[in-house]
Order: C-alpha cells, then structure tokens, then sequence
C-alpha cells in the first residue's frame, strides 16, 4: 500500500467516527471535553456552530452519530453523545452576547427564504451576520415549521423551541407569519437577490383501502399531531390504532396517551428489526406501555352504521431467503376494535405553488432537481433545502442543508461560480503537556452508558407538555464525558524517528499496531497483529521504515487513543495530537473572498 | 512509566487458545522499564508463546533474581507463580522448585549483570546439573539500573554513552559459556525480531532440560547510541542467522519438508522444531563446529542467533538423581516423611 496521506483532512476525519457521520460534522469530542471541564457555554457554541439548535437537537436528533461512534465497537452501548449536547444547552449561559455582531450596515442583498423552520433559520443564521437582510415567510402563525408542529412538547418543549428559534429571529430577520406563498412566480417578480426554499414535507401519506372515507375518526399522522399543537384536538378514543412504525408513530400513539387512550396499538407490517423508527424512540413509548403488534398488514376499515368499529388486518408470517430477501407470506386474517386510527405512514413534499413553467425543472416523481452540493435548482438564484430538497430526512440534515444553501446563496450574489467552494481544512496540534502527561483525560472509562432519567409513568400523563426526559445529572454526566474515547486526538506517527524497537506494539490494549513487511491491502489486513475485519475503517501505512524496510500499520478500528503508543514510544516517533476539522461556512466564504481581493 | 494502567479491552477478533484464553490473559501488570526497552519485547514474545503454546499460566513459575530483566516477570503471565531472589542466586531457587515440583514450567528471567557478573557459578551449575527449566539471558551490554556501567558481556572498544569511556576488558559470551559447560539446547535471539524469537521461546519451553535462550535486548537509555554493538541499528545490521527454527505444536499434522536443509528435532512433549540452516555446513547438533563457527563469526564482529546447538538426548537434574514423578506438595506426608526408623535404615546402608 502506498503511505497514507495523513494531510489530507478526510483521513483524520474519518477516524472521529461522531463527527464523519454528523451530516453538520458536529465537533463532538472536544464538545464532550468542554463539558468535562465544565465549559459548558464554549460546549454550547461550538456545537451552535455545525447544528446551530443544540438544545433542539440535544432532545430530537436522529443520532447518526450514536451508531457509528467507536465505542460501540470496543462494548455495546455508544456514549450518549445526543444527551451530552442537551447538557451544553441545559448549563449554558446566554449565548446571544457571544455571537456574531450583526452590521448596522447592510450589504444591500434581499434573500426570501419560505417556511420558518430549521433550514430557512440556518440559512438566515450564516447570512444575516454578513449583512444580507432576509426575509422569512411562514403560512402559519408561529415558526418552528415540523419542529414545532409535529414533534409533541412532552418530548421538545415550546420554550425550548422559542428560545433557539428567537436567538436567529433576534438577529433581524424580517419574519411575516400568517403569509403564505402561494405563487413562486410572483415572489420572483419581487426585488429578492436569493430565494431560498425550506418548506418541508407537510403532506401525510394516505392509506386507500375500503372504508377510508366513510368515518371522520382516521387521521392522517401529521395533521392530527398539528391539531394537538394548536390544541385543536384535545381528546381521542380510549382505543386507538396507529398504523406505521416510524418515528411519526411513536409520537402519535404517546400523544394518544396524553388524550385519553386506553388501548393504543402500533400496527407494524413488517416484524421487529424493519422498524424505522429509532431504538430509542420504540424503547419510550414501550415504556408507557404501548404495544406493538408485528406482521399486521391493514386490509380495511370496519364501519358500523357509520361508525368506526375496527379495523381488518392481512397476517403475514416473514422468512428470509437464500438471497438475504425478506418474502413474506399470508397465513390469514386479524379484526383490531378500535374508536381512532392515526396513519403514520410518511409523508412527503408539496410544491402546489411553483410553477412548472419558470426553468425549475421537477423529475420524474415531481421533484424539484436540486444540486446536492449546491442546493440550487435548475433555475438560478432559486435554492432549497431541508425536507423540501430531497423528501424527509431529519432536523440536523436540514441544518448542513442550510449551511451549504447559504454558502451557494452568499456566493450567488457575489457573482461567484457557486460549485466552486471552499474545501475542509485541518489543524493538528500536539496534546504533550510532559512525559506522559497529556491536555485531555486518555484512562480508559470502562462504565456503561448512562441512563436517561424520565418523569414518573403516572405522573407524565397529568398534562400534555410535560417534558419525559429530565437530563443528565451532574454525577450521569461526570461519568459520561469519560466514556468518550477522544477519537479527535490522533495517534500521529513520525516515520523517520522510529527505532522498530516494538514497544508501541506490546504496550497496546487493542493491538492495533504492527510493523511489517509493506504489501497490498487485502494482504496486509489480514497479516496484522489482530487481523483488520472491519472493511469500513482505513489502514495507517506509514513510509518505509528507516532500519529495516518495512512498515508501520495501526488498524484504526478500535484504537480507544489511550496514548500508551507515544507513552512507550522511546523517540516520540508516536505522539497524541489533536486533530481540529475547519468546517468552511458562508462566513468564511466571505473572508476567503476579501483575502483575495485585498492579496 | 504510564500514570495509566493498561486498559482491558475485548478486541472482537481476539482469538482465544486450545484452553480457552486470549493473550489477554497471560499479560501482566504495567511495565515501568524505560519506554522502548528490549526487554518490554522479550516479556511480549514470552506471553505470546506461552498463550500459544495453551499452556494455562498458573502451571507456570517465574524465578529471576536483581536488574531491569528481574523486573520483568511482573510484566507478563500475572496468574503464574512467581520468586524473586536474591542477586545472581535464581538458578540455586529454579534448582529446588523444579526438584520440589517436575509438573510446573520453570522460566528464569536474567540479565547479563545477574547470570554473567554475580552469579556466573550458580549459572554455570544450573546447566551442568541440567536443571529443567527455561533460562532467558536479556543481553544489553549494561548496568541500566546503577545507569550504564559496562557489564561482563560489554564488547571491547564499546564506548560509554556518556564520559568518553570505552571498554578494554574482553566479555564473556553466554552462548559459547553454556556450550562449554554442556548445555542441551542454546539460543541465542534479538528483542527486535519477535517473528524469530517466539519460535525459539516456544522450542525451549518445551525443551527437556537447561534450555538457554540468549537475546540481544537493547538498552534504549544508556547502550542505544552510535558506536554501542548492543544497539538495534548494530543488531540489525551484523545480525547473522546460522538456524531458521520453525515450531510445529504436536496438534498439527508434521508435513514432510521439501527443503533439504531441514532438520526436525522431536522435543519432548512431541512437538517438532524444524532447524533450517543457513549455511548448508552448519551441524547444530556436533558440539565442536557449533563452538568454532560461533568464534568465527564472533571475530567478523558478527552476532550469530538461531537454535545454535540442541541436544534431546542429555539426561536432565530429575532424571540423573531418580526423583520422585510426583511433585512433592502431592505426596502424602506419610511418604513425605517415613520416621525416624525408615531415617536409621537409610543410615545404615552408608555405615
């Protein structure tokens, strides 16, 4: 293999498994330190930085970072990283004193962005402290968009919301609720440099199966779960179906909970481990006591007198094939009594008020083409982001949406060529601070994930916003940051000082190191000291060694980057430095850009 | 030395041995040698072998007697017993725990300081009488626990690190000692080269009788430097292997080499080491031409390692003195102690 080109940022990226997966590349590890060292309000900024609703995030977020976080390669459970960044939101100082100023001076760009939820607030977070003025339309008379509209208050409360909403509202956006666009056309016609598209997937998925319409007691998930925000509905019958297992479902069969079910039953067509819900969310609402029925297909609504009585279900039995497939087949038929039906079975987007006669082409499933590095549609000077760019995804996807919207958008309106961006940047600093003494806390922490503490089952139905999750104690959270294997804290190898002396490769826990003779790559991982089985995780190939030729390999795997390499290391060939990604954001496309004139 | 102790970690793809261990569990405590010590090598090949050899580490014993090397078995094999003696005195302790109890394996841990300088005459003994145990020399040219004074096995014209010094007092070679004294197996390795050195451990573990392995273990702090011939740059580059030894454990099937140059030795559990000369000359088991080919090349300046002689055949302590095959601690007290009259008739037979 040819030696690894640590330079290049992607390489040291990838070893902070948190961080690659964060579609906003959350600097996780040295939030996680921050809290240990009690700087909460830095912890809070610089996660502001990369998902700009830490708070929102830290109860919310879809978690890709959990699954792919080392831990859970070295034991079971990954460091409750999503509970960590609620800590930094929980402890936080005001932040708003600590933001970018905003320029009395304007730079005289109109932006109107569509919908007041997390991707226009992004967009409008990273342009309005360059002086652009933005103007926020929103149909509804609150902003939040899904945020606040789909996600109940026991599990995201409104003061959450209003607080981080507001931080960026303050900032000077034009805000005009109760204002809804109903012609792209028009809106184009006005003075606006940049118009930005963040409206969401607002439509639920319908089910159409005999009897759908004949009772006004089945709803469409999304809708229904509105109508409880606005407190437009405030009860439901004692028995209630929800069909659908995501994360829409979960929310709908707690909230049903919350108003007045009894008997609520999430009817799951597919058998356990299809689910699309999160573990997590499918563990709270079996905690309140939810079932969940599997194999259940819905075959159609059962009307009495005009009444719904019921609903008929097809049961499948499901195997796996020789080809890995699931087939599925019918071994009869099931009656579910019920008052209520809530169809959590997705949703999708809605352009209804764009014109398909103004150069913004739409594909073949009547989606916008949207650019995925640059957002813009086919019509320049158009963008979108968030659920409407690309169907549903989560809330901290339409926050990376809104970054690079913004970069697109700023660059836009310099006359810039749009696609031609700034790349990531890395710094590597050493952590030595003496002979084995390092700036961050390298012992291993061998204790379990901590668990969330929740609000007494009896208790959380007294009222519908009651928040379940109460945080992290001091004591979960003294515990929890140390969980964190710093993967952001590099096992540096300098090739020319190494002696091959091989005391790096005993000291290690995991046995990841191995100097050997240099071959290709299939080979190599599996002559090493523990063979490398994990094909996602690089090799480190350092050069040819200066005594006898061959090669120094680390298998970043499982490194758990406890130091002991560049402790034992007699030359300090190995040595701990922190590797910092520099996340290029429209801000810096705006020092980029005044470097080059002024240069 | 680490502030942190070393992490235990299940790697997911760590095997486990014919007995069920991993090689986790024949580690021990935080090493608190200098970093980039040899000897912290030699201690990591030592737990490779007996993990591979599935041999559980409690039947194990660790002797060693004063310097960094005895030290060392802290390091490795934790559950294994262990004897820490007096200055160059580990060989008379090995000597009456193998007498006590044939059933455990016996590894002494010494230096050139402990085996070469102070304890020469109990060294020499302990391989005279052939005493069944695995003998480790971790060779470094130095002192490095009173800080790098020459020590017996120091080359002539080696300079001191520090102070201008150079050594005009001729070394003792342990490999051409133990030879000269009759040893039945003699090694000699290099703490660098861990892919030679494990089957070499292995081979003397195994080893009926005083099996002595020599290796060549740099002082990374006081005899790491330019002009020292107990460096690993100087090992490296006047490294000479005289004999390849391959271990093949009993429980794989002996398939019959086609190179010619091969030789396979029976060791006593019935495993084989397979002796691949590189000299096609080279007779590891004539005595006379092992000991003229190591002056040869010792006068080239050169460091000859491999299984340099090996002799399965030589008697070892318990079988020239007739003892007893049961350990000692599993003899009942009556056999362990017959009385005074069984004392006066055994008397008698020298009156």
């Amino acid at each position: 293999m040819r030696p690894t080109d640590t330079l290049d940022p992607d390489f040291y990226h990838r070893v902070v498994d948190c961080q690659w997966a964060c579609p906003a590349h959350t600097d996780v590890p040295e939030y996680i330190r921050m809290i240990a060292q009690g700087r909460y309000t830095d912890a809070y900024l610089l996660n502001r930085a990369s998902n700009v609703f830490p708070s929102i995030l830290g109860r919310v977020c879809d978690r890709p970072c959990e699954p792919a976080c080392r831990r859970r390669r070295v034991e079971d459970k990954p460091v409750a990283i999503c509970r960590l960044k609620r800590v930094t939101a929980d402890l936080s100082d005001d932040v708003r004193p600590l933001l970018p100023p905003i320029p009395l001076e304007k730079n005289g760009k109109r932006i109107a962005c569509i919908g007041a939820g997390c991707a226009s607030l992004t967009v409008a977070n990273d342009l309005l402290p360059l002086g652009y003025e933005v103007v926020v339309y929103e149909q509804l008379d609150r902003t939040g968009g899904l945020m606040r509209t789909n996600i109940p208050a026991f599990r995201l409360p409104q003061t959450v919301l209003d607080n981080e909403l507001n931080t960026i509202i303050d900032m000077g956006v034009d805000l005009r609720l109760d204002q809804r666009v109903d012609s792209l056309a028009t809106l184009l016609e006005e003075s606006y440099d940049a118009v930005f598209i963040g409206t969401g997937a607002p439509r639920g998925k319908n089910l159409e199966i005999p009897g759908r319409y004949e009772s006004d007691r089945i709803h469409i998930g999304i809708d229904w779960l509105e109508s409880v925000a606005f407190e437009h509905t405030k009860k439901i019958g004692e028995q209630v179906l929800i069909i659908g297992v995501g994360n829409t479902a979960m929310d709908c069969c707690r909230t049903s909970l919350r108003l007045g079910g009894k008997q609520v039953k999430v009817m799951a067509r597919k058998p356990r481990g299809y689910f699309k819900a999160s573990e997590w969310e499918l563990d709270d609402a079996e905690e309140e006591q939810v079932e969940i029925v599997v194999n259940h297909s819905p075959r159609e609504f059962v009307i009495n007198d005009g009444q719904l009585v019921g609903m008929q279900f097809d049961v499948f039995e499901y195997h796996v094939d020789d080809e890995g497939k699931l087939q599925q087949e019918l071994i009869g038929e099931e009656f579910f009594p019920c008052d209520d039906v809530i169809l959590a079975i997705g949703q999708e987007t809605a352009f209804p008020w764009i014109e398909r006669d103004i150069g913004l082409d739409f594909d073949q499933w009547d989606q916008p083409v949207v650019d995925r590095t640059t957002y813009q549609s086919t019509r320049a000077g158009v963008f979108f982001g968030g659920d409407a760019a690309f169907g549903p995804e989560n809330i901290i996807w339409a926050v990376e949406h809104g970054h690079q919207a913004a970069i697109s958008i700023h660059k836009h309106c310099l006359n810039e060529a749009i696609d031609d961006r700034l790349p990531f940047g890395m710094n590597l600093v050493s952590t030595k601070m003496s002979i084995h003494e390092w700036s961050f806390s390298n012992d291993y922490e061998g204790a379990n994930r901590r668990q969330m503490r929740h609000v007494d089952l009896k208790e959380r139905f007294n009222q519908l916003n009651i928040e379940v999750e109460l945080g992290f104690s001091a004591e979960q959270t003294t515990i929890e940051v140390e969980r964190c294997l710093n993967c952001d804290i590099q096992t540096v190898f300098t090739t020319d000082l190494c002696i091959e002396c091989d005391a790096c490769i005993d000291v290690c826990p995991v046995r990841c190191l191995t100097i050997t003779e240099n071959t290709d790559e299939p080979t190599l991982r599996a002559a090493l000291t523990v063979p490398a089985q994990n094909p996602d995780q690089p090799l480190y190939v350092s050069a040819t060694l200066p005594q006898t030729g061959r090669v120094m390999v680390k298998d970043e795997n499982i490194c758990v980057h406890c130091s002991l390499c560049a402790e034992r290391c007699p030359t300090g060939a190995w040595d701990m430095r922190k590797s910092t990604l520099l996340i290029p954001y429209a801000a810096d496309e705006e020092t980029a850009t005044w470097q080059h004139k002024t240069a | 030395m680490s502030f942190i102790k070393k992490p235990r970690i299940n790697h997911p793809g760590l095997d486990t041995n014919a007995v069920g261990l991993t090689i986790q569990d024949y580690e021990g405590a935080m090493s608190t040698l200098c970093a980039g010590c040899g000897h912290d090598s030699v201690s990591s090949a030592i737990v490779q072998a007996y993990y591979e050899l599935a041999i559980e580490p409690h039947r194990v014993a660790k002797l060693s007697g004063i310097g960094c090397s005895s030290k060392t078995p802290t390091y490795f094999l934790r559950p294994a017993h262990g004897f820490n003696s007096v200055h160059g005195r580990m060989p008379s302790i090995a000597t009456g725990a193998s007498a006590a109890n044939r059933d455990l394996h016996y590894i002494g841990i010494s230096g050139d300081g402990d085996s070469l300088s102070i304890g020469l005459g109990q060294f020499c003994h302990a391989i005279r009488r052939n005493v069944d145990m695995f003998y480790v020399i971790e060779n470094n040219g130095v002192y490095g626990l009173t800080k790098g004074q020459f020590s017996a096995s120091a080359d002539v014209g080696s300079p001191a690190r520090k102070g201008g010094g150079t050594n005009e007092i001729p070394p003792i070679d342990p490999v051409l000692t133990a030879i000269n004294f009759g040893c039945s197996f003699v090694a000699r390795g290099f703490s660098g080269d861990k892919t030679t050195l494990v089957p070499l451990i292995k081979a003397a573990i195994l080893h009926r009788g005083f099996a002595l392995l020599d290796v060549i273990s740099p002082c990374v702090t006081f005899n790491d430097h330019e002009g020292s011939t107990k460096s690993y740059l100087h090992t490296r580059e006047f490294e000479q292997t005289a004999v390849y030894a391959d271990f093949v454990p009993i429980r794989d099937e002996i398939t019959a080499s086609v190179d010619t140059h091969v030789t396979p030795v029976t060791l006593h559990d019935g495993s084989q080491i397979h002796l691949r000369t590189v000299d096609p000359d080279y007779d590891p088991f004539d005595r006379d031409s092992v000991v003229a080919y190591l002056r040869e090349h010792q006068n080239k300046g050169q460091i000859v390692t491999g299984l340099l002689f090996v002799d399965e055949t030589a008697p070892d302590m318990l079988t020239l003195s007739s003892t007893t095959q049961t350990p000692l601690v599993d003899l009942s007290f009556d056999t362990l102690n017959p009385g005074a009259a069984a004392l006066k008739t055994l008397q008698k037979q020298w009156r």
